[in-house]
């Protein structure tokens, strides 16, 4: 057995690990594929390969009187374009604060960022339910999005002010003595500068209320008012084997474009990880 | 210099006593600010005070009194109420002593300088001066006001709640709430129900957290190290297909999961489990010890690809003179492997694959959504795949119980802070403070 012939007997056995990935990672998908395309309803009745081709549970989510998707739809792209824009405004200007000046409780606040952070905003669900409850901001997606973009603060001013640390302050104390003043610095120095981590900030906040399903089901009861994530699984879980293809048919089209997003993005989000992230 | 050109000041700076301004400020804000002359200042402190004690004063009273009792009169008083009413007048009167603190210090500080001879700027440049120190604040106000409301409230609501007897058959407003002290940690150990419930619960977090997260860093590791072998080809392609199930929402894979291993019609069993093997198939949902397995696969499934890419990323960066180098010396591939990339990956992830572990600790999504934490284990108030994040959600929602919801989640969150100050007290972030 030469070298040869023992190093293409790797490769070979790489490739197969790499094939049966793929068949893990396709075999879900192609089955939810599957039985969005599958005209009955019933599970029992469907293959794989569906016998019968039909977009019916499609035009169903889009048509039928009974179906919310649409606002479904609407009211995820709201709180989740919402929480991203807001996100990005708040988490900046926190971020530069920590990361360009001394103040009074700076370092405190560091630390209270950081245990906050470990915190999930799950572990207070009682709470927010209660308090949301009292100020009249349950069931609503104003609500949902105030949450959302406070209980970021903590994690994205961490990693946003970590890759400001990296921003030279040469670059502001040149502006500062051409005259810029604080907010002169922080719009047209340190933001252009700051762009591909804003960017991930953002993509971060935008998908993460689109997958949540815990925090809309605290907040949001009425089905109108859902997020798909909260209204999908309704859908199956009301009368699983009546309505899982109409589930697939639904989650597909958010799964779709969200996956494209993703695979365009991937690079840039692990690279904006590592600078910020492993810093610390 | 100064004390030359300045004479007559210096004379007018030796009747100012600091002491004076530091009493007058404490005596109420503002006064020493006048004081000093400064009256500008002096005003706004002043107006500062009073319109704080014409709006919060009696709010504070109200929240101060309701948070120790929690209400007397039981169908008038709402305990709840007056429990946030109390939690917020505690942070306002934080806030208030931090003002007051800094008013005192401000003008002893401006005193003896005065009395040193200093001369305070005109209007016009302490306007200047004020904008530049406040400008930091005006940048992290608005972000700290809604930390406090959505983050910081609720979580010290929670913790309050845990020490109440806030559950469905006392709550207000028909009935007052109570503190209760300990009495629903001790519930946890020594109540029977609780106790079994709190320690197979917890057991099974803590295997559950270590396991799936091993096993996706594990995965997620030997597939780039094969990605990155430089026989292979179609890398692209390869890559693409290997992140697909990170590209998916997390919520839609898991519910389709869910379906594919349903007991009676899902894909799993009919087209794969009894074909090949016969019999009726794996009761993957309704045992607890097969539905345990699966949602580590599941998760396994869906967080490799994050470790994966971050590896791939890193991989890339391993410089290749240190294998040369290894390879002269006569290195073997698990010695270059142990020796060369191990240390280096883990080095440059290592932050963000503890964050791993603490996302697994709480990931509520994959347990609840796959069978809502299920089956039912008899003799037990939660279920057999419940996490201790689950637990509090089934407590909370399904059965009211929010005194022991609250106090489990401060046990979670005991638990996830030591880990997390353990942890960071290293990182490098924190050597750079005050750089500025």
């Amino acid at each position: 057995m030469n070298a040869k012939f023992k190093s293409n007997l790797e490769v070979a056995g790489i490739y197969l690990i790499f094939g049966i990935m793929t068949v893990i990672i396709v075999y879900p998908i192609i089955w939810a594929i599957g039985m969005s395309l599958n005209s009955s309803t019933s599970f029992y009745s469907s293959s794989i390969i569906p016998e019968n081709w039909s977009l019916v549970h499609y035009k169903w989510l889009f048509t039928d009187p009974h179906s919310d998707y649409l606002s479904w739809y609407k009211n995820s792209m709201i709180v989740s374009g919402a929480t991203a824009v807001f996100s990005v405004v708040m988490t900046s200007l926190v971020a530069y604060a920590f990361s360009r000046y001394n103040f009074v409780g700076k370092k405190s606040g560091l630390y209270t960022f950081l245990i906050l952070q470990m915190f999930p905003a799950m572990m207070a669900m009682v709470a927010l339910y209660i308090l949301l409850n009292l100020v009249g901001l349950l069931d609503s997606l104003t609500g949902l999005i105030l949450i959302y973009v406070g209980g970021q603060i903590p994690f994205n001013a961490w990693l946003v002010k970590g890759y400001l640390d990296t921003i030279p302050r040469e670059l502001d104390e040149a502006a500062r003595i051409d005259g810029a003043g604080h907010f002169t610095v922080f719009l047209r120095v340190i933001m252009p500068l700051a762009k591909p981590i804003l960017a991930v900030v953002a993509l971060f906040n935008f998908m993460n209320p689109l997958f949540d399903f815990l925090l809309p089901s605290i907040v949001l009861q009425s089905s109108e008012n859902y997020t798909l994530a909260l209204g999908l699984f309704n859908f199956i879980n009301d009368q699983f084997s009546n309505n899982f293809t109409r589930f697939a048919a639904g989650a597909i089209l958010i799964a779709a474009p969200v996956a494209v997003l993703y695979l365009f993005l991937q690079r840039y989000l692990i690279s904006g990880l590592t600078a910020g992230g492993t810093k610390g | 210099m100064s004390k030359h050109d300045n004479s007559s000041h210096h004379v007018q700076g030796k009747k100012h006593n600091p002491n004076i301004a530091t009493i007058l400020s404490i005596i109420f804000a503002g006064l020493g600010q006048l004081y000093n002359r400064r009256y500008l200042k002096g005003t706004i402190l002043i107006l500062l005070e009073v319109a704080f004690l014409i709006t919060c004063a009696d709010f504070i009273n109200l929240g101060l009194w309701g948070i120790s009792t929690l209400g007397t009169l039981a169908g008038v008083d709402h305990s709840i109420f007056l429990l946030v009413y109390g939690l917020i007048s505690l942070i306002l009167l934080v806030f208030v002593v931090i003002f007051y603190v800094l008013n005192v210090k401000d003008a002893r500080k401006q005193a003896k300088l005065i009395a040193q001879g200093w001369q305070p700027p005109s209007i016009r440049e302490s306007m200047k001066i004020a904008y530049d120190k406040s400008f930091v604040y005006l940048l992290t106000i608005p972000g700290f006001i809604l930390l406090i409301f959505s983050v910081l409230l609720p979580l010290l609501f929670a913790v309050s709640l845990a020490f109440t007897n806030y559950d469905l058959y006392n709550s207000p407003p028909k009935n007052l709430l109570d503190w209760v002290g300990f009495e629903n940690f001790a519930k946890l150990i020594t109540a029977p129900l609780w106790k079994d419930t709190f320690v197979s619960v917890f057991a099974w977090t803590i295997i559950w957290t270590l396991v799936a997260t091993t096993f996706q860093i594990v995965l997620g590791l030997f597939l780039a190290l094969l990605a990155n072998d430089p026989r292979v080809k179609f890398k692209k392609a390869i890559r693409t297909i290997l992140i697909l199930p990170w590209a998916v929402p997390g919520f839609v894979s898991i519910l389709i999961f869910a379906a594919m291993f349903n007991n009676e019609f899902g894909t799993i069993n009919r087209d794969i489990i009894i074909p090949l093997f016969g019999g009726d198939g794996i009761p993957w949902l309704s045992d607890p010890f097969y539905t345990r397995i699966v949602l580590i696969l599941i998760q396994t499934w869906l967080g490799y690809p994050f470790v994966f890419a971050l590896f791939s990323g890193v991989l890339q960066s391993v410089s290749k003179d240190w294998y040369e180098a290894a390879e002269v010396d006569g290195a073997t591939r698990w010695q270059k492997f142990k020796n060369i990339t191990l240390p280096h990956v883990l080095f440059a992830t290592a932050p963000l694959l503890i964050i791993q572990y603490t996302t697994n600790f709480n990931n509520f999504n994959v347990i609840y959504l796959f069978n809502e934490g299920g089956p039912a284990v008899q003799g037990q108030n939660a279920g057999g795949t419940d996490i201790l994040i689950s637990w509090v959600y089934k407590l909370t929602f399904e059965t009211n119980n929010y005194s022991m919801a609250a106090a489990i989640s401060l046990i979670i969150g005991i638990l996830i802070s030591i880990f997390a100050i353990l942890q960071f007290r290293r990182t490098s972030s924190f050597k750079q403070e005050g750089k500025i």
